[in-house]
């Protein structure tokens, strides 16, 4: 085991060390940066903000922010996933559609980049925004904490729950809008499946027994999800957000590549 | 500088290019090359495949020395790319997204002040250099898109029909630029416009259907054609006995007879280039006869290329 780790180790550091991994990284960053500007300027990113917000306000002000209640976002944080699950499409559906519609896939994919470092750029670009939408919740915690002793730590984790959340569902937005150049099929496409994921395999689970429950619970989102809400952070719940993000990603990459062919 | 062999690009059963083959920019072809063909005739297709945008099914092709399947990402670091269109970012500022391309190109900041410094007097970009590149013209993004693809200095430039679109006096500027260009770059450039070919290139490929019909340089490619022309004479006298008279001349290859009012007016193809019209003119003054006409009709790139689209458009 120790010699397998060791080499294993050895040959991260020396993937890490060289000069293609510098360069791939320098290339992620860029694209990254294109982006994050590009969703900036674009119209749709400020109407997924204001309904964002607005929702979710609306949501902290009947539910949480009430005269005599318990000092938590517990209900808060029960609501963003759901929220996000229309709201995370929507940023996502221009992302490769796009490129495709306007013709600038040609102009990208022809500079000497990686597929792989183009969909990272998109990515991390997308979810960088997403972090500053999410960011913006921040000021409900700080009321409550205003008013009355917050959990910080059941804030903490369920930020941390959301955000590897948020991370998936770009994941998955971002592979509906490799696959199409139109991006209503897109947003359409990875709501539904979103919403099969987190709000009807959670809701399934419940009507059914044996085998296919247990499929459902380990699928649903909102089931991992839950953890996190009750202040745990799960190395078993993380590790599943992670690679279905990674899986989604690579799935991106590889329809990126089959594109080409045809 | 681009070697192409045998390429073939197939969408589903139907071949978009078929067994394509050429190799160009040398000392024999110059540096400007001209790639014409009709609309539909796989100009595009070909450049995304040398450009590493599509793979071809089957075929290879070398730029600048590397493969561009297996060594994709080199070439694309030695290459510059106007695609149709010039589509670029429109919520972008023309020196930003020449930033951004120079980035991706991995120039260093100053590397790239300098680069889009030379690229916008280059291409006359001027103040619009600083300009939401949505609210430019559409000449004036054609710019910004040769601006991209000058910026890393490339020793092979890739321009898809690059004067689409522009009004005259654009048209003269870009082919003034191109001729710059191929002091220092590799220039290929396609169009279905042949005088804009005849005028620049140094070198011209004709495609047509997905085939390369022909190639050469402006004048080689002119006497290949013109190896095609036609004598049109008429003479007075019986038809057969002209007929058999003018085929039994040395250098003639085909004649072809029809009576005109009492005339007898004969096509005649001539043998390679050999020149039959002295002997025409003797062997009617030896049987006495009468001629009314002889005229060479000679076939010009134009007509051959019109020929050709216009079989292209039947097939």
């Amino acid at each position: 085991m120790s010699k397998l780790g060791r080499w294993l180790f050895g040959e991260l550091i020396a993937g890490l060390r060289s000069e293609e991994f510098r360069i791939g990284a320098g290339n992620v960053a860029t694209l990254t940066g294109r982006e994050l500007s590009a969703q900036f300027f674009s119209p749709i990113a400020y109407v997924v903000i204001a309904v964002f917000l607005v929702v979710s306000g609306i949501f902290f002000g009947a539910e949480t922010f009430q005269p005599g209640g318990e000092a938590s976002c517990r209900a808060l944080f029960q609501v963003l996933p759901i929220i996000l699950v229309f709201v995370l499409p929507m940023l996502t559906m221009r992302l490769m559609s796009e490129e495709y519609r306007n013709g600038t896939i040609e102009s990208l994919m022809t500079a000497p980049v990686r597929d792989l470092e183009v969909i990272l750029g998109k990515f991390l670009g997308s979810f960088i925004f997403f972090l500053v939408l999410l960011g913006s919740t921040l000021i409900y915690p700080l009321l409550v904490s205003v008013w009355g002793p917050l959990d910080m730590g059941l804030a903490f984790s369920s930020y941390v729950g959301l955000a590897l959340m948020g991370a998936l569902y770009i994941a998955v937005g971002l592979f509906f809008s490799t696959c199409t150049r139109n991006q209503v099929i897109a947003v359409l496409c990875s709501f539904v499946l979103l919403a099969i994921l987190t709000l009807l395999a959670d809701y399934l689970a419940r009507s059914f027994e044996g085998t296919l429950r247990v499929v459902l619970q380990q699928v649903s989102l909102l089931a991992h999800y839950q953890d996190f809400a009750r202040g745990l952070i799960d190395t078993n719940h993380t590790l599943f957000f992670v690679t279905s993000t990674a899986l989604f990603l690579f799935f991106a990459v590889k329809v990126l590549e089959f594109r080409r062919w045809r | 500088m681009i070697t192409v062999k045998n390429l073939t690009k197939r969408y589903g059963p139907v071949p978009a290019i078929a067994d394509v083959t050429f190799d160009i920019a040398s000392e024999e072809t110059g540096n400007i090359i001209g790639f014409l063909g009709p609309n539909g005739a796989g100009k595009s297709t070909t450049i995304r495949i040398l450009t590493c945008f599509q793979p071809a099914t089957s075929g290879s092709a070398v730029v600048a020395g590397y493969d561009v399947f297996r060594e994709s990402v080199q070439v694309r670091r030695q290459i510059g790319y106007l695609a149709e269109n010039a589509p670029l970012y429109p919520e972008m500022r023309a020196r930003e997204y020449l930033n951004f391309r120079g980035k991706l190109h991995r120039m260093s900041p100053a590397e790239r002040k300098k680069a889009i410094d030379r690229v916008t007097e280059r291409c006359w970009l001027g103040e619009f250099v600083d300009r939401p590149i949505g609210q430019l013209s559409k000449g004036m993004r054609q710019r910004v898109g040769l601006a991209d693809a000058l910026l890393h200095d490339p020793k092979v430039v890739f321009l898809d029909e690059p004067t689409i679109g522009l009004d005259p006096n654009q048209i003269r500027e870009t082919r003034k630029l191109i001729r710059e260009l191929g002091e220092r770059h590799v220039v290929f450039l396609s169009s279905h416009i042949l005088h804009e070919i005849e005028q620049i290139c140094t070198h011209t490929i004709i495609i047509a259907g997905g085939r390369i019909l022909a190639q050469g340089s402006p004048k080689a490619l002119q006497e290949q054609i013109s190896a095609g022309s036609k004598l049109i004479t008429e003479i007075k006298g019986s038809e057969a006995e002209v007929e058999s008279a003018v085929k039994g001349l040395a250098g003639v290859d085909s004649v072809q007879s029809e009576g005109v009012d009492g005339w007898c007016r004969l096509t005649i193809g001539a043998n390679g280039s050999s020149d039959i019209r002295e002997a025409i003119f003797k062997l009617t003054s030896e049987k006495g006869w009468t001629m009314r006409e002889m005229r060479r009709e000679v076939a010009s790139l134009e007509d051959f290329f019109i020929k050709i689209t216009a079989e292209q458009r039947l097939a």
